[in-house]
């Protein structure tokens, strides 16, 4: 058991414990800082990876943007879960739980007999993360410019859509 | 070193752990959270097999998996921005955000 494992271990448990909380908390301000916790363990994880990169952008994006815009969300819409006063989890919980602890059964024994499953993955040796190359690919007809721009228009799309919808075009006072 | 199966199994728990929120919360942005969850995921799962390429090919410059990763994040991004503007918008219309009162075409 080397270092490298044992901090795996522990990122590994505070990711799945954060998700657990998120499935048993009671209330939806609590879930959304659970799920902070959880999206700091999979920028942990990335940097395990070492996929630098895409650790820096989780934080950015993930924790920086979504959680926060969720946080945003559960507070502009909080008062009828005050008013009902019922569980935020469904009665028949523990069937779907039975099914999800099959299916995840199912995975793992579906990855044991693959052998190269059980490669260590090692450090990468001289290795610099190619930020320039990637910043190049995407503007290089011959690799990858139509995914980039195609995202581009996907997210301009969605930003205008994300207005559209939630404006309220009555001028009520709500 | 880590074996890649750690990895795996770790993104099969939270998967499923995302999958069971997104079943069992009766609140919509309960189910969003729980959608974030799959995704990170699928993203951690993108990650561990980026790595291992990388890994067996160090020739070649591992530029698929991150384009790959980076327009998963995008998608996730998006798919949060619209999810939360349908939900505010339904809860000004109706005042609920359950899932299970949202039960109308016509708001």
């Amino acid at each position: 058991m080397t270092a490298m494992q044992i901090i795996f271990l522990i990122v590994a448990a505070v990711t799945l414990g954060g998700a657990l909380m998120i499935a048993t908390s009671r209330r939806m301000m609590h879930t959304v800082l659970w799920l902070v916790l959880t999206l700091m363990g999979v920028a942990v994880l990335f940097a395990l990876l070492q996929a630098n990169f895409f650790s820096v952008v989780q934080v950015l994006v993930y924790i920086g943007a979504i959680a926060i815009l969720i946080l945003f969300g559960v507070m502009l819409t909080r008062r009828s879960m005050v008013d009902a006063g019922e569980s935020l989890v469904h009665k028949n919980w523990w069937v779907v739980a039975v099914v999800i602890a099959l299916l995840f059964a199912a995975i793992v024994i579906s990855i044991q007999p693959w052998g190269a499953a059980h490669t260590p993955l090692v450090e990468l040796m001289e290795f610099k993360e190619p930020i320039s190359d990637l910043g190049e690919a995407l503007v290089d007809p011959a690799a990858y410019l139509i995914p980039f721009e195609v995202s581009s228009v996907l997210l301009l799309a969605v930003m205008v859509a994300a207005i559209y919808i939630a404006v309220d075009r009555k001028g009520g006072k709500s | 070193m880590i074996p890649l199966s750690w990895y795996l199994i770790l993104a099969a728990g939270l998967f499923c752990i995302g999958l069971f929120v997104v079943l069992t919360k009766k609140s919509a942005i309960g189910i969003l959270i729980g959608i974030e969850l799959m995704l990170n995921a699928v993203n951690i799962n993108l990650a561990a097999f980026w790595h291992y390429y990388t890994q067996l090919n160090p020739s070649q410059t591992p530029l698929n998996g991150m384009v790959f990763l980076a327009i998963v994040f995008i998608v996730a991004a998006a798919e949060t921005a619209v999810g939360l503007a349908l939900i505010i918008s339904a809860y000004r219309r109706r005042n609920t955000s359950v899932a299970g009162e949202m039960d109308l075409l016509k708001g």
